[in-house]
């Protein structure tokens, strides 16, 4: 068995990056490997990784509140990119209200505040779409 | 296999997933490389190494970006280190490569050391075969050059870029015997810092000692976050690739790269072949009994086994 | 403090102590963990004791408020005089609509402004850029020419009130447009009072809105410290910034460590520049951040000036007793805030505050409950007001000045905090200075460090919060969350539409490339800005010139 691929991503301009830093390292201590592209990446840079890197998950980590703009952008590009078999999910300052929206636009599950690294690393290996 | 022919009329997705294959998979791979090693074998391969924080990322960035202008397709592997602990590893390269990301000429994979021993430098090769038979000019293995694994993987390549940078403490010295030997060009990084010049002056002093006579190493100050020394640096990579090809190198390299494939590739199956026949049926391990009780010696018992796989 | 005798005095009774008084009921009852720990980690012992602080002489450590080394508090009433500034971060949406919030604030006994700006407006982007898509107007008002702010600061007098904006990387710019819009309601310059963020460090460290190089960035402060000593003098030119150190998961002493680090960054960058170091060091303000753990915080605001003022003194060799000052305002802390149980949050944001007020701050922003859900309503806005008037009121904290000096925990506390943060300088300076120490990625990487540690502290339960991992209950979603119109977006590109039409475009493209060639030589950017804004040249159009020129900075990560 190799090992899980994913890419933790911060789409949009906000600059806080210390919940996508925890999630990767949490994730590397999980055994995975973890491709993290930094801060302010457009949805189709974030597509055009996750392609050439052919990962199993794409993890999108935004606290600005444009996660109903970028996240569905995302999962419209992955398919479009014929990668429907990646899982997509998403963290943040993201109101209940808006996750029923973004599950149905292909994002799998979001993480709200509070949710602990352990809880999305078994979330990850119970839900993966594709052979590993 | 479909995938095969996407790769080759140059779609990125079918690319990737190759290269998964070929990386996770023996069974695989060798049923791809099979099919792909007549496409192989027109890339440049270019190694970038040196130690953490000497920029190698950004100095590639900003070489791909010079090498795309002139209309080439540049692949690039940027290899980790996996942690030793968990199996996993953070892989950071992309970050200083972000606006290469979305060009239809460049293709970049990540890649963890996942601590094979030697094992990396197989499947770093082939990733490069795919990336080679996808049709890119240029490939760019980038990798810190701390151990042994990495120095296998960067000796895959035709040209090796040592990439060093002042103030890293006495840089030249941390890095391992026998890495050093192995430079074909040397970049200074970040000479627009106080040292550059020293460190520049400690590696010409170093170059002229050891260096054979045939061709001394060139050295070249650049600073990569500001765009700066990058032509220079790449006439001399081109220099170097040519001079591969004049003086024949290029041929003799990769045919004694191809006779070591060849023999790890015939090593693998043969130790293959061995393991099996000698740990079926506990053989071994009352072979080891009599060993142990002086009923036999250990040579005995090599010739023995030797003696039924020869047949 | 005390000799030799006295002090072997007191080690015998505390030993006599320990053996009778406090073994008994140690054998009768244990502690309930055998380690306890500050907010940041570091051990607390059970008791703190004159032996404690030996080495803390009062005269020289501790002293008097408003004397050097200003351990307790830079000014000599403090509070008695008059209490710190309430100024509640505030913005979002459009220009028209933080200007009803500003107004609202105004009206409610709020004593300052605090702008904020949407990320397009803080990284130089135009609201019609394609990186601004999703992003205008939400994190606070977006902001795209002279035209925006005049309608932001519409009916509130820029001599009246002192304004804060939070505003780094392109801070030259909308400074320019406050002082453009000051001129246009008749007041001058020099009446001008508030202070722009303008920490570009701490941007590459932990808040990632940065545009631009380390080196262009530093000469860009130095202009503005120029410039505003001559023509703005009242203006705090730079707030050096803890805050969101300590928000990306930093510990106390990193937060005073890598802070004042960064300042004297800043101070070096200004007297390489030819300053003299008392005529820019009076205007440089803090920001620190207010954090759980009550009693470390106190101590970490007394370490934080008591270290600032050594370090002007001894290594800037400052004459003026204003130079070595340490002001700051302060914010409580937004990651302690819970998307669990959101009325909870108002107990943290006033215990927060307690600490930030015990610790002697200027100036004061509290958060409100709901914002680790979304922006903040009016409602929750005012609650969180309400909260620094009860301790101005109702408490009686405000009445003497620093009233937890002397205690043996809290001096201990203090003067650990400041070797530690001194360590940490000591440390930055042999990797040649902050900026290098953040290209070599060692700032982040000893931030992301301490932020997975809590983190993982929260997991297995060794650090409690409550309502997250321990006393749970199963909530409904909140409802009534404030949300902006997406249709922002399109209302602010239209507004670009309208300025371009009408504006002399002839003057704009003269200004600009005046500003590029400012940009490329050495002399004083504020001016050419300042007549490029007063066309409406754009904010984007502005940064772009000076992308174009200077280059954009690239990201540092260690993991």
């Amino acid at each position: 068995m190799r090992p899980i691929r994913v890419l933790v991503a911060k789409p949009g301009l906000d600059g806080h990056d210390r919940g996508a830093k925890v999630i990767a390292r949490a994730l590397r201590d999980a055994g995975m490997e973890v491709i993290y592209t930094g801060l302010r990446q457009t949805p189709e840079q974030i597509v055009a990784a996750a392609v050439q890197e052919d990962v199993d998950v794409v993890g999108l980590s935004i606290l600005s509140g444009a996660h109903n703009y970028l996240f569905p952008r995302v999962a419209e590009l992955m398919k479009e990119q014929g990668a429907g078999d990646v899982l997509i999910i998403g963290g943040g300052v993201i109101p209940d209200e808006d996750i029923p929206g973004l599950k149905e636009a292909g994002v799998s599950e979001i993480f709200t505040p509070g949710t602990t690294t352990t809880e999305m690393i078994e979330f990850i290996k119970g839900n993966l779409k594709r052979d590993i | 296999m479909e995938l095969i022919q996407q790769m080759l009329s140059g779609e990125k997705r079918a690319c990737a997933r190759l290269i998964t294959s070929v990386e996770n998979n023996p069974e695989e791979a060798e049923k791809i490389l099979r099919k792909i090693y007549k496409f192989t074998g027109n890339a440049s391969i270019i190694g970038i190494t040196g130690p953490p924080g000497a920029g190698k990322s950004t100095l590639t960035d900003k070489i791909v970006k010079s090498l795309v202008g002139e209309g080439k397709k540049v692949g690039i592997i940027a290899v980790d280190p996996t942690s030793p602990y968990s199996g996993g590893s953070i892989l950071g390269d992309r970050i200083r490569m972000q606006d290469l990301a979305l060009n239809p000429k460049v293709f970049i994979r990540s890649m963890g050391t996942r601590g094979q021993l030697g094992g990396l430098s197989k499947y770093t090769k082939n990733a490069l075969k795919i990336l080679d038979a996808a049709g890119y000019d240029y490939i760019i293995i980038e990798t810190v050059g701390v151990g042994q694994s990495e120095v296998d993987i960067v000796k895959a390549a035709d040209t090796i870029v040592m990439v060093m940078v002042p103030g890293l403490g006495d840089d030249i010295q941390s890095i391992k015997a026998g890495i050093m030997e192995i430079g074909d060009i040397f970049a200074i990084n970040k000479s627009d810092l106080f040292g550059a010049d020293r460190t520049a002056t400690e590696v010409n002093m170093m170059l002229d000692l050891a260096a054979s006579v045939e061709r001394r190493p060139p050295v070249v100050k650049v600073t990569a976050s500001k765009n700066e020394g990058i032509d220079e640096l790449v006439t001399e990579i081109k220099k170097h690739i040519d001079y591969l090809k004049d003086s024949g190198k290029l041929e003799e390299r990769r045919r004694s790269n191809m006779e070591l494939e060849i023999t790890e590739l015939i090593e693998y199956e043969l130790k293959k072949i061995v393991i099996s026949n000698i740990t079926s049926e506990n053989k071994l391990k009352s072979e080891v009994d009599k060993v142990i009780n002086k009923e036999k010696n250990m040579y005995e018992v090599r010739d023995e086994f030797l003696k039924t796989i020869k047949e | 403090m005390y000799n030799e005798e006295e002090f072997s005095r007191l080690k015998r009774s505390r030993e006599n102590w320990e053996e009778t008084v406090l073994n008994k009921s140690l054998n009768k009852a244990p502690e309930s963990k055998t380690e306890f720990k500050t907010g940041s980690g570091t051990t607390v012992n059970r008791l703190y004791t004159p032996e404690d602080t030996t080495d803390v002489d009062y005269e020289t450590e501790i002293g008097y408020p408003g004397q050097y080394p200003f351990t307790r508090g830079y000014q000599p009433t403090m509070y008695r005089g008059k209490t710190w500034t309430m100024r509640m971060y505030a913005g979002f949406a459009t220009a028209e609509e933080s200007n009803e919030r500003y107004k609202y604030l105004v009206s409610q006994g709020s004593t300052g402004l605090s702008v904020a700006f949407d990320l397009p407006t803080q990284i130089g982007y135009d609201s019609d850029h394609a990186l601004a898509q999703g992003e205008v107007g939400k994190v606070g008002v977006a902001i795209d020419s002279l035209k925006d702010m005049e309608i932001l600061f519409d009916g509130i007098p820029l001599d009246k009130v002192s304004t804060s904006m939070t505003i780094n990387a392109p801070a030259s710019v909308l400074l320019a447009m406050y002082i453009a819009v000051a001129e246009k309601q008749g007041v001058s310059a020099d009446k001008l009072r508030g202070t722009i963020q303008n920490d570009i460090l701490k941007e590459y460290i932990a808040r990632g809105t940065y545009i631009f190089p380390t080196d262009p960035s530093m000469r860009l402060i130095t202009n503005i410290f120029e410039y505003c000593s001559k023509e703005v003098p009242k203006w705090n030119t730079i707030s050096i910034s803890g805050y969101h150190i300590r928000e990306a998961g930093s510990t106390a002493a990193q937060e005073v460590g890598f802070t004042l680090a960064d300042g004297i960054s800043y101070v070096e960058a200004a007297i390489n520049a030819g300053l003299d170091v008392d005529t820019f060091a009076p205007r440089l303000s803090f920001f620190f951040n207010a954090h759980n753990d009550l009693l470390e915080e106190v101590a970490k605001y007394r370490a934080a000036r008591r270290l600032w003022a050594k370090i002007m003194k001894n290594r800037f060799k400052a004459k003026n007793e204003k130079s070595m000052m340490l002001k700051f305002h302060t914010q409580t802390a937004g990651s302690t805030l819970t998307a669990q149980q959101p009325d909870n949050n108002i107990i943290r944001v006033a215990m927060q505050a307690l600490a930030a007020v015990l610790g002697g701050t200027q100036s004061l922003h509290t958060n409100s409950r709901d914002e680790a859900l979304a922006l903040p309503t009016t409602d929750s806005v005012t609650i969180a007001l309400r909260t620094q008037q009860i301790l101005a009121n109702e408490t009686g904290v405000t009445n003497t000045v620093d009233p937890l000096a002397g205690s043996y925990y809290i001096e201990a506390k203090t003067k650990e905090i400041e070797e530690k943060a001194m360590e940490y300088i000591n440390k930055i300076d042999e990797l040649g200075g902050a900026a290098r120490a953040i290209d070599l990625g060692y700032i982040q990487k000893e931030i992301s460090d301490s932020a997975y540690k809590y983190q993982m502290e929260i997991e297995s339960k060794d650090r409690i919060v409550v309502g997250v991992n321990k006393y749970q209950v199963e909530e409904e979603a909140p409802k009534g969350l404030l949300r902006v119109d997406p249709i922002v977006g399109e209302m602010q590109k239209k507004k670009i539409e309208d300025v371009k039409a009408v504006r002399n475009s002839e003057a704009v493209k003269e200004k600009l490339e005046a500003l590029r060639t400012a940009c490329k030589g050495t002399e004083n950017v504020m001016p050419f800005i300042l007549s490029a804004v007063k066309e409406y040249a754009t904010l984007g159009e502005i940064c772009g010139v000076m992308r174009e020129v200077f280059g954009e900075y690239e990201q540092a990560v260690l993991l």
